[in-house]
């Protein structure tokens, strides 16, 4: 099946405006593990016939990464540019799969004038499986998995959105376990605060090894998440201890989009 | 004789608590301003919750469980501390005796009663900290002070305690000898069995030993009034105003810097002038960011001193756990420890007057802000509501825009972004070709 992809200009051509836009993000657009990601929820989206467009090339980093490393000018020329793009589209409601531009664009564009609807692609998938959009058929291939869900830190702590991704893992025809630090006391992956783009400190340990060693501990074999930083983060983490074989790293989106066979 | 001594111990007791009362106030004045006027209803629950409630301290039961019983005992011995206040000045003994009746005996035995569960929770307290190596009270920045700190109060619990009970229980052998059969016992739960070690006592030496119970009680709570502003046991005091003016946005929501939004707007507005002078009696400008406790607002300096040093926040840090330098309550005690520092100069040489020292650099530095992740741990975890996060956030915008001191991967990251829209080196041209591959 191939992938329906409509941008705004397009859609603003053709005098049309979608219901949401979809923020794809950096990660999400060039990151080849975080592409597969986007694209398991274009799948969802194109499945239960959601109308969506996505900015494109005209799209640009929220600033989110400056912000957090104390570049408040780079972040709020970001900022006023992409919002100036937005409200030229006049967009109303924004899905993304990146808890960073969700945070963002949710919590700190408004400040700048940018006000729009912010969900988070795990809250959207919900809501379409409870209207009854989306079917999971036969609840996919982990029939007798274990899952653990790793919140991360942008979604959970910083947005109070816990119960979302849980609700879809517990949808599967699986067992969902959960850390010993996890929702509230959910420890980083390591990457937030613009770690993600710098070596960390010295220590004695890297950040997402010790995360990665308490997922493992639950004895799943699928660590879910609903980050495409910390899903990196987990996966090298998976690589450190030589488990890649046995324990996979998904995006919720990913589990989904399987269990419904799309 | 006694009441004078009493009455002048009084003033100089509350005297000097108001004076460093004031002192504190001032420090914490010394910060930016922040606007917390908003939703007093949201805020009158959050610190009922939090403050009153310790909503967050039954995240870990057992120690949530003994800190309450010290912070109820606490409370409720304001009340026989009034009688002995109204004792101390006129010399009536027990005055709310004899119109409470039997409501007394039950409130006197109900104190006496948390007393005790207060005393097994300062033991406890006291093994904890010393025997039982908790790792969170032995890091480094508790070394010294902060450490003699936490045992003095816990010390000075049990030297009040047990004052009151010398005090009541000797007070019962000699009221049951005075009064005889008519009326033996004050009855008082705990007291009514220490009385019987004082039996053979004579009337005399069991009223000595019952004002050095008072005596030694009321010294205490003196000392213990006036050690707190020193002191991490002001948290006792200043735990509710820190929980009313909490943070009631989202935790991820970081600051709008004002000043930068109008330098950028001023940028993408092609009208405007940009050498255009700034108009007349417009305010100096203020620092980007934080160097010193003085550009950080008064809600952090409130925090600093509000800081129980219980750790809560260091132990559930994503950097300290892995061995960074990082460790949000040394910022917290940094913060404050500078803010002491800063209060006593400007009062001593002037308000002008600069030490050459800052809070960045001399207590903290680039390596330990530069280990934070941002991901709110401490925040969530802290009992009274501090924020590490925001002083971390300031001093390193001041670091980033006052001196380009950035970590040179994170130069290139920011290099990236405002070059071509996003972190890393990629074309924004090719922002959707993930739609066509497969
Ligand atoms: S926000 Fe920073 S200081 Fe606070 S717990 Fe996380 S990494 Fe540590
Ligand atoms: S900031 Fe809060 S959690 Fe951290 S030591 Fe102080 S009181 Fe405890």
């Amino acid at each position: 099946m191939s992938l329906v992809v409509p941008t705004m200009a397009e859609m603003m051509a053709k005098g049309e405006a979608p219901e949401y836009l979809f923020w794809v993000g950096c990660s999400g657009s060039f990151d080849d593990r975080a592409k597969k990601i986007t694209k398991a929820l274009v799948k969802i989206l194109n499945e239960t016939k959601v109308s969506f467009a996505v900015l494109g090339t005209e799209e640009s980093c929220t600033g989110d990464p400056a912000k957090r490393a104390g570049n408040e000018f780079t972040f709020q020329m970001q900022a006023m540019m992409n919002i100036q793009v937005l409200d030229g589209y006049e967009v109303k409601k924004i899905v993304t799969a990146c808890p960073h531009c969700f945070n963002t664009l949710k919590n700190e564009y408004p400040e700048l004038g940018g006000n729009y609807d912010v969900i988070h692609h795990t809250q959207l998938i919900q809501e379409l499986i409870n209207q009854g959009k989306l079917t999971l058929k036969g609840g996919g291939t982990f029939k007798g998995k274990k899952i653990t869900f790793h919140d991360p830190c942008y979604l959970g702590r910083a947005n109070d959105v816990y119960e979302a991704p849980r609700a879809l893992i517990e949808k599967l025809d699986a067992e969902l376990v959960e850390m010993k630090r996890c929702k509230t006391n959910g420890l980083c992956c390591g990457a937030g605060g613009a770690q993600m783009f710098k070596e960390a400190e010295k220590g004695n340990k890297e950040i997402n090894v010790e995360r990665t060693e308490e997922a493992l501990e639950t004895s799943a074999n699928i660590i879910a998440t609903g980050c495409p930083f910390c899903n990196t983060m987990m996966t090298d983490g998976v690589k450190n201890f030589e488990k890649e074989d046995s324990v996979e790293v998904l995006d919720v989106a990913e589990l989904i989009a399987n269990a419904a066979e799309l | 004789m006694g009441q004078i001594i009493f009455a002048v111990l009084l003033a100089a007791g509350l005297g000097f608590f108001a004076w460093n009362v004031r002192k504190v106030r001032s420090n914490i004045l010394l910060g930016r301003d922040v606007d917390r006027s908003d939703n007093k209803k949201e805020r009158w629950k959050t610190m009922l919750l939090v403050a009153f409630g310790q909503q967050k301290m039954f995240a870990r039961p057992i120690p949530a469980l003994l800190h309450f019983a010290i912070y109820a005992a606490f409370v409720i011995t304001q009340i026989e501390l009034i009688e002995i206040f109204v004792d101390g000045l006129s010399g009536q003994h027990r005055i709310f005796r004899s119109s409470l009746g039997g409501f007394y005996t039950f409130m006197i035995s109900f104190i006496e009663i948390l007393s005790v569960a207060a005393l097994i929770a300062t033991v406890t307290f006291l093994a904890r900290r010393n025997l039982l190596k908790v790792p969170r009270f032995n890091m480094k920045e508790m070394n010294g002070w902060p450490k003699m700190d936490g045992n003095m109060i816990l010390f000075m619990e049990i030297v009040l305690v047990t004052c009151i009970f010398t005090m009541n229980g000797a007070d019962e052998a000699a009221h049951k000898q005075l009064m005889g059969s008519s009326d033996p016992y004050y009855g008082f739960t705990i007291s009514s069995l220490i009385s019987p070690m004082f039996e053979g006592m004579s009337l005399e030496s069991l009223h000595t030993l019952e004002r050095i119970g008072w005596w030694g009680h009321i010294i205490m709570v003196f000392a213990f009034l006036n050690y707190l502003p020193y002191s991490k046991h002001f948290h006792i005091v200043l735990a509710f105003p820190n929980t009313y003016y909490s943070n009631l946005e989202k935790k991820g929501r970081f600051t709008n810097m004002e000043s930068v939004t109008n330098e950028v707007k001023l940028m993408m507005d092609p009208t405007a002038d940009p050498f255009a002078a700034p108009p007349e009696g417009a305010p100096e400008p203020q620092r980007f960011g934080a160097k010193d406790v003085t550009d950080l607002t008064w809600k952090n300096l409130l925090d600093s001193y509000t800081c129980t040093e219980c750790g809560r926040c260091t132990s559930s840090c994503p950097a300290n756990l892995t061995g960074k330098l990082l460790s949000p309550r040394k910022i917290m005690m940094d913060t404050r420890d500078r803010l002491v520092e800063v209060g006593d100069n400007k009062r001593k040489h002037g308000a002008d007057y600069d030490d050459g020292k800052s809070l960045l650099g001399d207590y903290i530095t680039e390596e330990e802000l530069w280990a934070c992740t941002s991901c709110n741990a401490c925040v969530q975890e802290c009992p009274v509501n501090i924020d590490p996060l925001s002083i971390i956030v300031d001093l390193r915008r001041y670091l980033v825009m006052e001196e380009s001191k950035v970590p040179s991967e994170l130069t290139g990251m920011l290099t990236n972004i405002e070059n071509n829209g996003a972190p890393w080196q990629f074309s924004p041209t090719d922002r959707l070709n993930w739609a066509n591959e497969d």
